[in-house]
């Protein structure tokens, strides 16, 4: 189906798109990557009266190093993320997940910042970020603040972002020494996004035993979640691969599991379990290393 | 969301909605195969549906011609004279002349462009009312929704057999889901493209088989790339594989057993069809030449011994295709032929038209139709030109599907040439002043036997064909010839598919290692078309054992209307496929040819679903409907 009409606007700064949202209010979306909002608007679930393409504004795509974190500009696509050297280097996971995301299109469209502000429930980003305990710089009228990715999330396909207000960058602080994640994933066949993606990050003392650990999962719930029975249970043990299967174990609990064609409930809870069992393990490893 | 509750087929056979009851085979016989026999195997099958998904929707343009009263429609058909024949006298009550269909280049079918559809007829009828050029085009959520789907069986199979594993009988009852209402092939599918396939690679001395035909809320379900033959073809390989297991046989050995000697072809089975000539051992040999079996075997109980689950499934198939015999289709009821026409026109110059009433919406016949004509012209091949797809330029045609556009449409090109060159040497013979029988065709050129130096060129001869200054006495000017052939009997390509997986024991997750295809179509006329078709079947037939899956809801609803949750295979989700070849040339049609289009669908579902039970077979579970998704393997396997 084609689009309901709209009206395209391509601000080539952050103030003149603000003002554009700032002026259409309700009736404007905002354009990244295209991959999810396109679609929508193609099968007409959405349809904007305004769309306001943000690919011509300055200064929001890149990595950078500042500040004791990875500044990811907005619209810097998943593609560019799989293969960026400052990303592979300090967050090893985070380019091992840009790099499962859809299909090589979509990786070469589609932009973290829009994947967050899309919110979709199965969608890697908000699993591998939580767990990084990344935040947001979001701009808006009244300027700048910043929040939690795990804030930021609220639902399926919502959002804390106020009426008006932009991302533009996701802040990912530098892993300590002995820090590292993994991110492992059962794709959905049909549209590659997670029948469930469990990224964890540890971080090890020096005999080996977890001083901490994050655990985030995507794809089970109506929204990224935080595995905190499995930290909990890691924290403080050695990082042996028993303990890490009876920690895993408890993945899904509190999650409302629903079954759907992928599978059952029962099915969803063994998938986590087993998946959140990979994820630790390799990034025990991978921290080890570090 | 909920699942629709599967009906058992016992269920469905009693539903009030069934259309047709028919059967095949000798029930007396079979029967007392059955109470004589030493073991009895039982299994229940779903052969589930599937969304055929060409990569270009469905389409189709009409314009009205207000003055001559005529309509062109171009549509996206895989047989543009039956669509016009049908919507003409059957449809529209328009006069046949005065319809014009063409379809060129469509970018694939499966069979699901086969029929004819309600929009097409629409935009022609409309275009008539309005003396206005009218188009519709599908989007891809109306494709999922409304292109005839293909497969959706139940069915109940019981195999006799002795104590030394040879089968001595074959029962099946069969539930065929129509849909809503009957498309144009419909009843053929589950029935005499279904029924008549049980037998084969095996000598099974009887076969009984039932089939209720039955109408759901559902989008009618029609030929898909296989017809019928997919369905059969899982059904007996997966029943060869549960036999082997009760025996405690090994796969290959059964099947070995129970083949069809090379010897013994043509072959008569009990399901009506005769075999035309095979040597499925052979194929079966060729394949293990690649594949080093008894190290398998080694290799996957070393590997469970590490947790890790490996299988190999075999797939011996058989199809029947180059669809078909004329008197036989009519004698089973089908208002139809299933000839082919082809006509060549040779031009003034020597160039060459070839127009053939088959259709290529993919097949690549401009380059292997160019190449029967070239071989047998022996011209350069730049110099033939192969028309299809346009009712106002081929004389007549039946389409491809079936497989049967080399066993058929190109048979009819070739017998076309022949006429050609009969004529081009008989006017040869006139100008070098000789007698006919002493004249020969080499290298393009017509010499007196023995004389090679005195020669006329093709090309000469096409001139003075229509110079008509010197022609032979009572030789009519020109040089243009059209033949029909229509076939002795169905053509019956067979080998051997071997595939190799491994299941994750913890998530029911299946990674295919390894797939080889060897196969026997007979001749070949261009390898690297062949392999493509049949790296293509083998996806779509890996694809229906592993992903793909029509399902609605309990209220109907086509819940995997989109390729967001109806699962197409992704290039990477597959293993390099690995084709070899024998070559059983077949006598019914002069080229030898067998067919290649399904061959790859017909054969690798089974080698999957086989490959994927054989690799959890230590696990205690027998059988696993399709697909065979993590979910599904993963639910079968707990408590064991």
């Amino acid at each position: 189906m084609y689009s309901a009409p709209f009206e395209y606007h391509a601000p080539a700064t952050l103030s003149e798109a603000l003002a554009l949202l700032g002026q259409y209010g309700d009736e404007a979306k905002v354009l990244a990557g295209s991959q999810s909002l396109v679609p929508l608007m193609k099968l007409r679930l959405a349809q904007p009266a305004h769309l306001v393409d943000l690919r011509k504004v300055d200064g929001l795509t890149g990595v950078r190093e500042a500040q004791g974190a990875l500044l990811i500009g907005a619209l810097t696509t998943h593609a560019a993320l799989a293969s960026s050297e400052l990303i592979r280097a300090k967050l090893p996971m985070a380019a091992e997940a840009a790099g499962q995301i859809g299909d090589a299109q979509v990786r070469n469209l589609g932009t973290i910042g829009g994947s967050l502000a899309h919110a979709d429930p199965s969608a890697d980003w908000p699993a591998v970020l939580v767990a990084l305990d990344a935040s947001v710089v979001v701009a808006g009228p009244r300027g700048e603040r910043t929040m939690k990715v795990e804030e930021l999330i609220v639902g399926p396909l919502s959002t804390a972002l106020e009426p008006g207000e932009l991302l533009t960058q996701v802040r990912v602080p530098l892993p300590p020494a002995r820090t590292a994640g993994a991110y492992e994933k059962l794709p959905n066949p049909a549209s590659r996004f997670a029948i469930v993606g469990v990224a964890a990050e540890v971080s090890l003392d020096s005999r080996n035993a977890v001083q901490w650990a994050r655990v985030a999962i995507t794809g089970l719930a109506p929204k990224v979640t935080r595995a905190a029975k499995v930290e909990q249970a890691l924290q403080g043990k050695a990082a042996d691969a028993s303990t890490v299967k009876a920690a895993s174990a408890r993945a899904a609990e509190g999650l409302e599991l629903r079954p759907d064609l992928t599978g059952s409930a029962a099915y969803k809870t063994q998938l986590a379990a087993v998946y959140t069992e990979r994820a630790v393990l390799r990034a025990v490893s991978r921290a080890r290393e570090r | 969301m909920r699942i629709r509750q599967r009906p058992s087929s016992a269920a469905l056979r009693q539903s009030t909605t069934k259309r047709f009851r028919w059967q095949l085979g000798d029930k007396a016989a079979t029967d007392k195969a059955f109470s004589g026999a030493a073991k009895v195997v039982k299994q229940s099958f779903r052969n589930h549906r599937l969304i055929p998904n060409a990569i270009e929707p469905r389409s189709a343009l009409a314009s009205a011609n207000p003055g001559t009263g005529e309509v062109t429609l171009w549509v996206t058909s895989q047989n543009p004279h039956v669509h016009r024949l049908i919507m003409a006298a059957f449809v529209l009550g328009l006069p046949e002349h005065k319809l014009r269909v063409i379809s060129p280049d469509v970018g694939g079918g499966f069979g699901s462009k086969i029929f004819i559809y309600p929009e097409e007829c629409v935009v022609t009828w409309a275009s008539r009312a309005l003396s206005r050029p009218v188009k519709w085009t599908a989007e891809r959520r109306e494709s999922f929704l409304a292109d005839a789907h293909g497969r959706d069986h139940y069915s109940d199979a019981e195999m006799a057999l002795s104590a030394d594993g040879r089968i001595l009988g074959l029962r099946v009852k069969t539930v065929a889901n129509m849909g809503a209402y009957l498309s144009l092939f419909a009843p053929c599918i589950p029935t005499y493209l279904y029924g008549t396939l049980l037998a084969g690679a095996y000598q099974t001395p009887t076969i009984h088989v039932e089939v209720t035909a039955v109408f759901t809320h559902t989008t009618p379900v029609d030929a898909y790339r296989g017809a019928g033959r997919p369905e059969a073809t899982y059904l007996l390989e997966r029943m060869v594989d549960l036999s082997a297991a009760e025996l405690g046989m090994d796969p290959l050995e059964i099947r070995r057993k129970n083949f069809i000697p090379k010897e013994k072809f043509p072959y008569q089975t009990p399901v009506a069809l005769l075999y035309d000539s095979g040597n499925y051992a052979g194929a079966l040999d060729k394949a293990l030449e690649s594949f080093d079996y008894p190290a398998f075997r080694k290799e996957q109980e070393q590997a469970r011994k590490r947790g890790r689950y490996l299988g190999v499934g075999f797939s011996t198939y058989v199809e029947a295709c180059g669809l078909a015999p004329s008197q036989v289709v009519g004698s089973l009821g089908a208002q139809a032929g299933l000839y082919e026409s082809a006509t060549v026109r040779v031009h003034p110059t020597g160039k060459v038209s070839v127009f053939t009433g088959s259709h290529s919406h993919g097949q690549g016949h401009e380059t292997t139709f160019a190449q029967v004509a070239s071989d047998e012209l022996q011209l350069p091949i730049e110099d033939i030109e192969i028309v299809h797809g346009d009712t106002g330029q081929v004389p007549f045609g039946m389409g491809s599907y079936g497989s049967r556009s080399a066993a058929v449409g190109a048979t009819a090109l070739y017998m076309g040439t022949q006429k050609i060159k009969e004529k081009a040497k008989k006017i040869a013979a006139h100008l070098l002043e000789a007698n006919e029988a002493d004249v020969v065709y080499e290298g393009g050129k017509f010499s007196v036997k023995g004389s090679p130096a005195r020669f006329k060129t093709f090309g000469d001869i096409a001139l003075m064909a229509y110079l008509a200054h010197n022609m032979p006495k009572n030789l009519e000017p020109g040089l243009e010839a059209i033949s029909f052939f229509d076939p002795g009997n169905f053509v019956f390509p067979f080998g051997t598919h071997v595939c190799v997986v491994e299941v994750v024991r913890d998530t029911g997750e299946v990674k295919v290692l390894r797939y080889l295809a060897v196969d026997d179509l007979g001749r070949v006329i261009n390898p690297m078309i062949v392999d493509g078709m049949v790296h293509g079947g083998v996806a779509q037939g890996v694809s229906q054992a592993l992903w793909e899956h029509a399902e609605y809801d309990e209220n109907g609803q086509l819940i995997t209307g989109s390729f967001m949750n109806y699962a197409m295979p992704h290039a990477d989700d597959l293993p390099s496929i690995e084709v070899g070849r024998t070559e059983t040339p077949t006598p019914v049609n002069p080229l030898g040819v067998k067919g290649a289009g399904e061959t790859g669908t017909i054969a690798s579902t089974a080698a999957v679903a086989n490959a994927v039970m054989d690799a959890i077979s230590p696990l205690g579970v027998r059988h696993i409907d399709m697909p065979l998704t993590p979910g599904r393997i993963w639910e079968a396997l707990r408590g064991h």
